[in-house]
């Protein structure tokens, strides 16, 4: 069933507001001077938290469109896409101008030399070209076929972004280790739905 | 030995007591000592120690705040975030409370804390304090050198290295209920590293008794290696032959070393030591070679290959 144009208007609106909570919550502690002893770490951690979670949260909009049979769902899709990689802007320039200060050899070391590094620049640097091409006028530019392939990015990019939490935290893995599990369903939910479409094209022919 | 390396520090230089506490804890502060005085029982955390001089070791850094150091704590047994120690700690009874010295010593001796409180004088220190995560604070310990209680329970010719053992009791330490690592908590010193005056046993912080989240009643401070190898809330303290196993060594050994010494030219697998944030501060400060304290405790390592023996 469809809902009213108004009614997704509104729901479009009410999401928009809920993905800027934790920006607003992250805003108000800095202004309020309570992030914390290390309010750098904080907003590094904290953003980064949340890219994790748009990325898991972009991923679940088809499997939920398909699932509950709610075609409409898609059109959340992009805007969520955007706050990942908000966030994902967020933590990175957190790491680049608040952590490092722009010490670029530090950086560049950082990069080669510690994996979860080396895993979570290319997975944020892998979203640049998806928000850049997420407009309308991009999108029939490209055509929709290159459009999709080029979106099929989003799964190495949220694959890496869970081996960059893992390999982070030293001990305690329960955090990423929710993440990993979800994005195993999320994923593993594609691979059925493919393979049962492969099995289907095989039995026609 | 030498004494000290850092210029004694001017009172004008000391953050004054009501800027770290205010006026509303000093009066919580004054009211819960003078109802502890009415009780039969030892100190607990939030009271004054007394009879507190200033030590040898004082250094120049401004102060970390009292609120930053009370709650900002890697102290897993009560999680494995910072914030949650300061939050979870206060399940932990203090007292009674009963240290073992035992093993290869002539006069092994279980010691009631408040007993070993008075073994020596105690003194404020302000010691520097980095973690192995890159970030550092300043923070006025008081205890007394560790060396002290050493000497009473004169260490046998077989005694190389000193190891100390956390208390374990999942009910009053709620993080052991998960196995992120093997408990009780185990962190060891090669004794000439335990008796160098630097080696801090301590009671309390910024003049109070030890809060719970810091490692009350009693940890250990060794100011020139990471924050993890000074072990908290120690209820045994080992006099072995062989080189203990460290707990984070065990789970982590190509990260975690025994000596731990800070040391920025040899990188942690996974983050560089060439610097540090102290709490604070926006801008990262270049980390020095044993926290600042070489010139006291190099020599106990010279010869050897640091990266080899990180």
């Amino acid at each position: 069933m469809r809902p009213e144009p108004n009614a997704l208007r509104a729901a479009e609106t009410a999401v928009f507001l809920a993905a800027l909570i934790p920006l607003a919550r992250l805003a108000a502690g800095a202004a309020l001077g309570t992030l914390g002893a290390n309010p750098i770490e904080k907003i590094i951690r904290t953003a980064g938290y949340w890219t994790l979670s748009f990325l898991l949260i972009t991923l679940a909009v088809t499997p939920l469109r398909i699932l509950l049979r709610q075609p409409w769902l898609v059109r959340f899709r992009r805007m969520l896409g955007l706050f990942a990689f908000f966030y994902g802007t967020l933590h990175f320039t957190g790491y680049l101008v608040l952590d490092q200060f722009f010490d670029w050899q530090a950086i560049l070391k950082d990069i080669a030399k510690r994996p979860f590094i080396t895993v979570g620049f290319p997975s944020f640097v892998l979203l640049i070209p998806l928000a850049v091409t997420s407009t309308d006028a991009m999108m029939r530019r490209l055509g929709g076929k290159h459009w999709q392939r080029l979106h099929r990015l989003v799964y190495v990019s949220a694959v890496g972004g869970v081996i960059h939490y893992l390999w982070l935290v030293k001990k305690d893995i329960a955090d990423p280790l929710r993440f990993a599990i979800l994005l195993t369903v999320l994923l593993g939910f594609r691979a059925i739905v493919l393979l049962r479409r492969r099995a289907r094209a095989v039995s026609a022919a | 030995m030498r004494k000290t390396s850092s210029p004694t520090i001017a009172p004008s230089e000391i953050t004054p007591r009501d800027m770290y506490f205010g006026r509303r804890r000093f009066m919580q502060a004054a009211a819960g000592a003078a109802a502890a005085a009415l009780l039969p029982r030892g100190l607990s955390a939030g009271e004054n120690l007394p009879g507190v001089r200033t030590g040898a070791y004082v250094l120049p850094d401004a102060l970390t705040p009292f609120e930053d150091v009370t709650h900002y704590n890697n102290f897993y047994e009560f999680g494995t975030d910072k914030e949650t120690p300061s939050r979870t700690a206060g399940s932990l009874k203090t007292r009674p409370w009963t240290v073992s010295v035992e093993g290869e010593v002539q006069k092994p001796k279980v010691f009631d804390v408040d007993e070993l409180l008075k073994v020596a004088p105690l003194e404020e220190r302000i010691y520097r304090l980095r973690c192995v995560e890159g970030w550092s604070m300043v923070v006025p310990w008081v205890g007394f050198p560790l060396a002290e209680l050493i000497k009473r329970v004169e260490p046998t010719g077989n005694a190389k290295f000193v190891e100390f053992i956390t208390l374990h009791d999942p009910i009053q330490m709620p993080g052991q209920k998960s196995s992120v690592l093997d408990w009780p908590y185990r962190e060891a010193l090669r004794l000439d590293e335990a008796m160098h005056p630097l080696t801090l046993l301590v009671f309390g912080l910024y003049g109070e008794v030890l809060p719970n989240q810091n490692g009350a009643p009693v940890r250990m401070v060794v100011p020139w290696k990471y924050g993890f190898k000074s072990a908290k809330s120690i209820v045994r303290i080992r006099f072995v032959e062989q080189q203990p196993i460290s707990t984070w060594t065990r789970a982590i050994p190509d990260e975690y070393g025994f000596y731990a010494n800070v040391n920025p030219d040899v990188d942690h697998p996974r983050w560089s030591q060439a610097k540090e944030r102290r709490l604070g501060e926006f801008f990262k400060r270049p980390t020095l070679m044993f926290n600042g304290y070489a010139e006291q405790v190099a020599h106990l390592y010279a010869g050897m290959d640091l990266r080899k023996f990180f």
